[in-house]
């Protein structure tokens, strides 16, 4: 994969969204997958913060892969990455300051993921802007991707409603928008994902290590 | 003095049961998955956490107050904590190395896998939010590390028992371990409203 030259930018994207999955194949970063996906709102802009940090991050190591000497590599990912995340943090209490109030810590947590270190020690250090950018996106798209449909099915059937808005008369059943629902609604999709694989891959079951 | 120590036995009580980081919280994931496959690793780690979680919040209680107050630069925490933490675990690793090869041939390991855990850098944060005293944040420390501990080695005893089981294949690994914790953190919704802080 460190041989940019043939692999289209497609690839590189559509690799986070599906064969990379961070959530649902490597089974990274699961903490806010379950922490703030009780409402889609909430879900969709965690996956947004995570998007942003996650292409600014690759970006900022692919420009300064050069300088960096390889002994200290490490503790200067971690410094790049949690710059990012402190610019995230201030402009996410700005904005949109009630979002804030309930998942201010998970946001600072952004630092704490291993997805973002690990794509920016495996793809952004060894490839040029470009390439790394669209690594960034594909990645933070498919983490997006997979808070939404966490977090579309637990306000769905916990609240009734989508994005805050009504949708569904009938009762609704509460234990999902409970921290237990959250690891249920996890542990059941990545469930499907893998019946997927089975069924009409025909590959073994890869989101077990 | 008395409602002073009824007030920390609260706190640890909260942090460990009622407020569990694993099941309420939901931090430390990864290493929660990761290392409740065997009772053995699970009860190293546990020891190791609780040990590494306290010094650290310690420290960076220390740093905030008396460097990052001061000089009027909290908003730059998150980079400190991580820093501090980063460092303490290098730093631990290399002493441990030295001093007790024994502790360190058993142990070593956890330690790091401990960097990447998220739970140690929200204990400082918390704290910092918090406006916690320093016998406080020790104690919120000890409870956390402790409501860790007890995750981890509740899920890795039923994972033994779930290796023998029958699993559907899709469910088999991960999912199955979710569904377990979903369960679990059923019965811990039972401890919310022991304590009101």
């Amino acid at each position: 994969m460190a041989h940019t030259d043939k692999v289209s930018y497609w690839e590189l994207i559509t690799n986070g969204i599906v064969k990379e999955n961070t959530i649902f194949k490597l089974a990274l970063s699961l903490c806010p997958s379950i922490a703030v996906t009780s409402g889609l709102k909430n879900g969709v802009l965690m996956g947004a913060a995570v998007l942003f940090v996650q292409v600014m991050v690759n970006i900022t190591i692919s420009l300064m892969r050069k300088f960096i000497h390889p002994k200290v590599r490490l503790p200067i990912f971690m410094l790049v990455i949690s710059g990012w995340v402190t610019v995230t943090d201030m402009s996410m209490a700005a904005a949109v300051p009630d979002v804030y109030k309930q998942m201010g810590l998970y946001i600072q947590l952004i630092v704490a993921f291993a997805s973002i270190l690990a794509r920016a020690e495996m793809f952004a250090s060894k490839n040029k802007i470009a390439p790394s950018m669209a690594d960034g996106i594909g990645m933070g798209i498919g983490f997006l991707f997979a808070l939404t449909v966490i977090s579309f099915f637990r306000e769905l059937i916990g609240k009734g409603s989508l994005w805050g808005m009504p949708i569904v008369d009938a009762k609704p059943l509460l234990i999902m928008i409970l921290p237990a629902g959250g690891f249920f609604a996890v542990g059941i999709l990545m469930a499907f994902f893998n019946w997927i694989d089975i069924k009409f891959l025909k590959k073994g079951v890869s989101a077990s290590h | 003095m008395g409602s002073e120590f009824t007030k920390l036995f609260e706190l640890i009580i909260s942090a460990s049961l009622i407020n569990n980081f694993v099941f309420t919280r939901f931090l430390g994931l990864c290493i929660f998955f990761g290392v409740s496959k065997k009772m053995e690793t699970a009860v190293g780690m546990s020891i190791t956490f609780t040990a590494v979680m306290m010094i650290s919040a310690s420290l960076s209680w220390l740093i905030f107050n008396y460097i990052m107050v001061p000089l009027d630069i909290t908003f730059l925490k998150i980079i400190v904590f991580i820093g501090v933490v980063a460092g303490l675990v290098q730093a631990s690793d290399t002493i441990m190395r030295k001093m007790a090869p024994g502790l360190y041939y058993k142990l070593g390991i956890y330690l790091a896998l401990i960097s990447t855990n998220c739970i140690i850098l929200a204990v400082p944060l918390i704290n910092a939010g918090e406006h916690y005293s320093f016998i406080q944040s020790l104690a919120f420390g000890l409870g956390s590390g402790i409501g860790f501990a007890l995750a981890l080695i509740i899920m890795a005893s039923i994972r033994e028992k779930i290796e023998l089981a029958d699993v559907p294949a899709p469910f088999k690994g991960l999912p199955m371990a979710f569904v377990i914790t979903g369960l679990i953190a059923l019965a811990f919704t039972g401890f919310s409203g022991l304590i009101t802080l």
